[in-house]
């Protein structure tokens, strides 16, 4: 890890640096630490006393803001409709992306390279370039404000990179490990749902984990598509409002963010490898 | 109970229709097997060409084509809505924000994301500083906005700063007057973007120490047997090995900062002279229905991203990345 440790010797050298990492860590730590003990503190406390004199005597904490905030700011349900937009838009566009992944790595078919291409290409298109056009058509056909909706724009808006991703790693498989299981007689299908896609568990993990992050904490397409429906709002949409709305209202807007922020922080704390593994992929797409 | 039934058929349902559906689509195909293997690719393809043509390739031609009409589409007006995206007051103040937040959000975090990168390398504790400050990465823009709202929170000189930032300044700096930091015009705009460099400063750093990491040792400790100090090896080895790391995050930054939306959307709406390009185009969509120019905004957007894509792309391909 820490190889080039020079002398552990502790000059003024190295108690500067600690001193900055210190720092370093305090600014980036500080925020998210003053919002999680305001949140269990009572509304006449946060805003007549910084949160860091919470731990003076005598204590006053309490767990009423959760309460409030998910019983009458709409927080539970939007618990729950982040929750049911986030899985379905994780799932669905992993898995029609794998069998597309497949066909571009192992089929062959006239025009592969281009029709790849112009898929992969489409990575460039920032979604403010698609959400009128869109919205349109979804006022047409009903799908304004409902999951189904979300769950396909969500869905497309994953595919290219989804498919540039798993196609990368689907075809670095050893192709005599494929070859051998069609000399034997499998099909494609059977190759693929046996073979194929349980080899591909580690890319799948990181490609699952970074699109399940976007969508969790997505503000704009749900903004969009959602934006007049409080009953189909996500918690990004809800929080969003309520800073308009609340204005000053720390005691909801302090719980309601680190209600949104427990399943990250989870997924983050559990499965760091993936979720770095993912960004790093991802960050070609942002 | 609607709910949970909802969950479990889109949990359960959706991806076992999905995966069936490369069975199911087998018949489709034919018996004769030369046939098939011409089929097959088009039926697995067929669910992405739909949603790729419906959600991109359609919306994006007829996006184009909506910036050259009128607010409600119905007369063709040439460059009309262009013209306004660089000639209106308001479009102009987003536009100059646009390229603050690109310059100076792209240093910011290219500079503290190095900073510890190259000092974390050197403790022990490294991994518990890195996870520390990757923490905001998984995170939404909206709880940012919230957290950093209440960081920013200020009272009239005199009474109990509630907010951190103005209360740690007031108790160490002697006479400092609390500032309306998200107010106030003359520092509203940093403190957004600082909110942003928080938030992606672990990123850069996580590449950029992945990048340090593979330098290999003996370069750097035959540098120091010659006698390079610190600050040589930094400036004559580290510096340009990871060079083209450096190129590689710098892109990917400014792709995401010409997109930036919620950051601005949670913490100021755009007031006070804080508006960016994305959210003058939601404004013009849903505030003044101008499908015109929010289209106009839509297309510069793109624009300017697809040069820095393309480079991006060709560098990731080349693996600067170590992704």
């Amino acid at each position: 890890m820490a190889r080039n440790r020079v002398s552990a010797r502790l000059g003024p050298a190295r108690i500067l640096l600690h001193l900055a990492l210190l720092v370093a860590c305090l600014v980036w730590l500080l925020p998210t630490l003053g919002l999680l003990v305001s949140s269990f503190r009572p509304r006449s406390q946060i805003a007549l006393s910084g949160w860091w004199t919470a731990f003076q005597t005598p204590f006053s904490f309490t767990l009423k803001n959760y309460q409030n905030v998910l019983t009458r700011a709409n927080m539970g349900r939007s618990f729950l409709n982040s929750l049911i937009i986030a899985f379905p838009a994780t799932v669905i566009p992993i898995s029609i992306a794998s069998f597309a992944a497949y066909a571009f790595a192992w089929m062959r078919f006239k025009g592969k390279e281009i029709i790849f291409g112009i898929v992969i290409g489409l990575l460039v298109v920032p979604i403010q370039m698609t959400v009128i056009p869109v919205l349109r058509l979804f006022n047409v056909v009903g799908l304004t404000g409902t999951f189904a909706g979300i769950w396909l724009a969500h869905t497309a808006y994953g595919l290219p990179f989804a498919i540039y991703l798993l196609r990368n790693f689907i075809q670095e498989l050893p192709s005599s490990m494929l070859e051998s299981a069609f000399m034997d007689g499998a099909s494609h299908p059977t190759v693929f749902l046996r073979l194929v896609l349980p080899t591909s568990i580690p890319a799948i993990a990181s490609l699952a984990i970074y699109q399940f992050m976007w969508v969790w904490n997505d503000l704009f397409v749900a903004l969009i598509y959602l934006g007049g429906t409080p009953d189909v709002s996500p918690m990004t949409l809800t929080m969003a409002n309520m800073v308009n709305s609340y204005g000053g209202g720390w005691e909801y807007l302090t719980a309601a963010a680190f209600i949104s922020m427990v399943f990250p922080l989870l997924v983050f704390f559990t499965m760091q490898k993936y979720y770095v593994r993912g960004i790093l992929a991802g960050s070609v797409k942002e | 109970m609607r709910t949970v039934i909802l969950l479990a058929v889109a949990l359960i349902g959706v991806p076992a229709i999905l995966l069936g559906y490369v069975k199911l689509s087998e018949p489709l195909s034919g018996r004769n097997a030369k046939r098939a293997s011409a089929v097959r690719p088009w039926l697995w393809l067929l669910p992405t060409f739909i949603l790729v043509a419906v959600f991109l390739i359609y919306p994006v031609i007829m996006t184009i084509v909506m910036s050259l009409r009128s607010a409600d589409s119905s007369s063709f007006v040439g460059l009309a809505n262009y013209v306004a995206v660089f000639t209106s007051g308001s479009n102009l103040v987003a536009l100059r924000n646009n390229l603050l937040w690109l310059v100076f959000f792209t240093l910011g975090t290219l500079l503290f994301g190095l900073l510890i990168a190259v000092l974390s390398d050197r403790v022990r504790y490294e991994s518990v500083v890195k996870s520390l400050i990757f923490i905001p990465m998984a995170i939404s823009f909206v709880a940012a906005g919230i957290i950093w709202k209440f960081m920013f929170e200020f009272q009239p000189a005199g009474e109990t700063q509630v907010g951190t930032v103005n209360a740690i300044l007031t108790s160490l700096v002697p006479g400092f007057q609390p500032k309306a930091w998200l107010f106030n015009t003359s520092t509203n705009n940093a403190a957004l973007i600082a909110v942003g460099i928080w938030m992606w400063t672990g990123f850069a750093m996580v590449i950029l120490s992945a990048a340090i990491k593979s330098i290999p040792v003996d370069v750097i400790e035959a540098a120091k047997i010659d006698g390079a100090s610190e600050l040589q090896v930094f400036f004559r080895i580290t510096f340009p090995l990871v060079g083209p790391t450096l190129g590689f995050v710098a892109t990917t930054l400014m792709i995401n900062v010409l997109k930036v939306f919620d950051i601005v959307y949670v913490m100021t709406n755009g007031n006070l002279g804080t508006d960016v390009i994305a959210n003058r185009m939601y404004k013009e969509m849903f505030n003044y229905n101008d499908t015109g120019v929010a289209s106009a905004i839509a297309v510069f957007l793109l624009v300017c991203i697809v040069p820095v894509m393309i480079v991006n792309i060709k560098r990731f391909r080349q693996g600067g990345a170590n992704g």
